[in-house]
């Protein structure tokens, strides 16, 4: 809420300063999106719907990845093998236990809070590159011990999930699973925007800022730090247990490195420090493979390179990330910031005030 | 006895590929954590010098050498530069974004299937006795020498010429070293290239004991816990932290369990963190400066 406003908005309730959408604008266009959100599975092909889910799906990582690094400022490169975590435990629930839908979800949540307050304890001791490497260690832990656990069971594809059913639906359809991811990336970025207005949010503020300063303001700095670990943790391993769901099986490699990076990818594009920029960076992360197919099925390269598809991919993300670290910093969010204000501004500030 | 060869050159590799780390955080302050896929290029860079210079083998190891320092020194210059002044988190990520860079790219011009480069460098990996009941192959066994070549190389460099005196003064105390008249930018340039040699040479060497294939680059990612346990500031810490991850490594695998080899060094890594974060030999002080 820092960009420049228009004039003629003055807040002079307090109800004003605490309601979460402030002016008509605003609300125009968040009815236009939910109307937007709302009438997509109609108009929509499967291919577009499942897209659409993926985002969905990433935005719930993606969001509490951008909770504990762009907010609470803890570096974090376990995010693969925190899904895992969510993944294997349902999993191997439903295989051992035949455990349904409404348990092995709190379940996941539980074990990622648990496995949460494992990787936030060496941010006790621990900052900035040390950390990361901690975490990074931890994945691959989960990846072994999951991995473990398929070769023990003789079930070296994976662990087959049937769909899951919910109120006597079974969810096959895309658009049975398109209603519950957007209802479950709704109740995450809402969960969140609420969250970083309490003092557990601030409090994350604060230690980002400098650690001894928010000590001395009388913050507990390992709390503050534990808590950020914690609810980052369940909701990835939420989103990691909806993931299994729905591509119906668990494996071990399907959570390699480059899941975090691409995770840390839609952190570092959308812009830190910014729930917008968090699903901004899921779009352009699970959408940016699929212009590049396009536009080689568009220049007929397809057939001669299909093998190379994942290289290319690669190849490409890694330009795409160094461009915006390079030339801006900021992600897509300060793209977006910039517009704004030169439309605010307009035709007096060219520059965008504050931000040189 | 099979086994402490075993352990030897396990660790000669380790320690080739962490002094790269070290070298590149001890003057910097950066992380480099596409160095696995830099060392890579290297062995990538053996293949193809081999195939082009057929017959002179000592002339294709000694060009793809060079390139790779030159390949450190152009990361730095046309990337890293622009991360000087960043934050620590910046400069890592610009450097995983530089790794899936290269994974991708190499994959692309190299393709997927394994390359043996000592085929076309016209030599054998003969297998040769050592003592009575262990064997070691030949380029296990220049991996030994090499390792030991380049750390005594280092070291000698670093305590006894100019650049290396100005390497370690810049990495003691950048604003002083400037302010000394060092150029930081050219110290910096010459870490990488160091860097990426040391980690190149490890890469050829590897290549030439067992092929190079795109999966090359994840040795990189285990060799790094090396460096840590050894402390990330410290050259002889990377060999003793290198030395007892192999030991580790290879103890596990024959005694308890293969499918272990990949999580252990990560497992002795967590397990330093915890007890001594910076390491057996690293400067406590560091620690508060990251």
């Amino acid at each position: 809420m820092t960009a420049p406003r228009a004039s003629g908005y003055f807040r002079i309730r307090y109800d004003d300063d605490i309601a979460l959408v402030r002016t008509r604008t605003q609300r125009v266009w968040l009815g236009v999106l939910a109307l937007a959100l709302a009438g997509f599975p109609f108009l929509a092909n499967s291919v577009l719907l499942d897209l659409a889910n993926q985002v969905l799906l990433v935005s719930i990582g993606a969001v509490a990845l951008m909770l504990l690094t762009g907010f609470a400022g803890q570096i974090s490169l376990g995010h693969a093998g925190l899904l895992a975590v969510g993944a294997f435990t349902t999993g191997i629930l439903f295989k051992e236990l035949a455990a349904p839908f409404w348990i092995t979800l709190p379940a996941s949540a539980v074990a990622g809070a648990l496995v949460g307050l494992v990787f936030g304890l060496p941010s006790l001791r621990l900052r900035g590159l040390y950390l990361a490497v901690s975490t990074l260690a931890l994945h691959f832990m989960v990846l072994h011990a999951g991995q473990e656990y398929e070769t023990r069971r003789g079930l070296s594809s994976g662990v087959v999930i049937d769909p899951p059913s919910l109120f006597g639906f079974a969810l096959q359809d895309g658009r049975a699973w398109y209603v519950v991811l957007l209802a479950a990336s709704t109740a995450t970025v809402l969960l969140s925007l609420n969250l970083l207005r309490t003092k557990t949010g601030r409090s994350w503020r604060a230690i980002h800022g400098r650690e001894a300063v928010a000590e001395a303001m009388g913050i507990q700095v390992p709390v503050a730090k534990l808590s950020a670990f914690i609810v980052s943790c369940t909701l990835t391993s939420a989103a990691g247990c909806l993931a299994a769901y729905y591509r119906g099986f668990v494996s071990a490699e399907a959570f390699p490195l480059f899941v975090t990076i691409q995770y840390v990818a839609t952190v570092i594009i959308g812009g830190i420090g910014s729930l917008l920029g968090a699903l901004l960076g899921t779009l352009f992360v699970v959408l940016f493979p699929q212009a590049i197919e396009a536009s080689m099925n568009a220049l007929g390269l397809t057939d001669r390179l299909s093998s190379m598809i994942f290289a290319i991919n690669q190849a490409a993300f890694g330009v795409a990330m160094i461009l915006f670290l390079v030339f801006e910093p900021q992600g897509l969010v300060g793209i977006w910031r910039r517009i704004q204000a030169w439309f605010l501004l307009w035709p007096f500030g060219q520059k965008p005030l504050g931000r040189p | 006895m099979q086994l402490a060869v075993n352990v030897a050159v396990l660790a000669a590799i380790y320690a080739l590929i962490s002094c790269g780390y070290v070298l590149i955080y001890r003057v910097s302050r950066v992380l480099s954590l596409a160095h696995g896929e830099l060392m890579m290029l290297g062995a990538y860079g053996l293949a193809v010098t081999a195939s082009l210079f057929v017959g002179h083998p000592l002339i294709a190891i000694g060009s793809a050498a060079l390139l790779s320092v030159l390949v450190g020194v152009l990361v730095y210059v046309l990337l890293m530069r622009r991360m000087t002044g960043e934050s620590v988190l910046a400069a890592v990520l610009t450097t995983i974004a530089l790794g899936i860079l290269l994974r991708g790219g190499m994959v692309l011009a190299f393709g997927t299937q394994t390359q043996y480069p000592l085929q076309q460098l016209g030599w054998i990996n003969a297998s040769l006795p050592v003592g009575p009941s262990a064997r070691i192959s030949a380029a296990g066994l220049l991996l030994v020498l090499a390792t030991a070549l380049v750390y005594a190389g280092l070291f000698a460099f670093l305590r006894m010429t100019r650049w290396g005196i100005r390497m370690r003064a810049a990495g003691q105390n950048p604003l002083l070293a400037a302010q000394r008249g060092i150029r930081l930018h050219g110290v910096y340039a010459l870490a990488w290239g160091l860097a990426t040699f040391s980690g190149g040479i490890a890469g050829m060497l590897l290549a030439c004991d067992a092929g190079v294939e795109a999966t090359l680059a994840t040795i990189g990612l285990k060799a790094f816990p090396a460096a840590l346990v050894g402390g990330l500031d410290s050259l002889a810490g990377a060999l003793i932290g290198s030395l007892v991850i192999a030991f580790v490594e290879v103890a596990l695998i024959s005694y308890v369990d293969p499918l272990l080899s990949d999580v252990v060094p990560f497992f002795v890594l967590l397990a330093m963190l915890v007890v001594r974060p910076w390491g057996l030999f690293g400067t406590r002080e560091e620690l508060d400066r990251v």
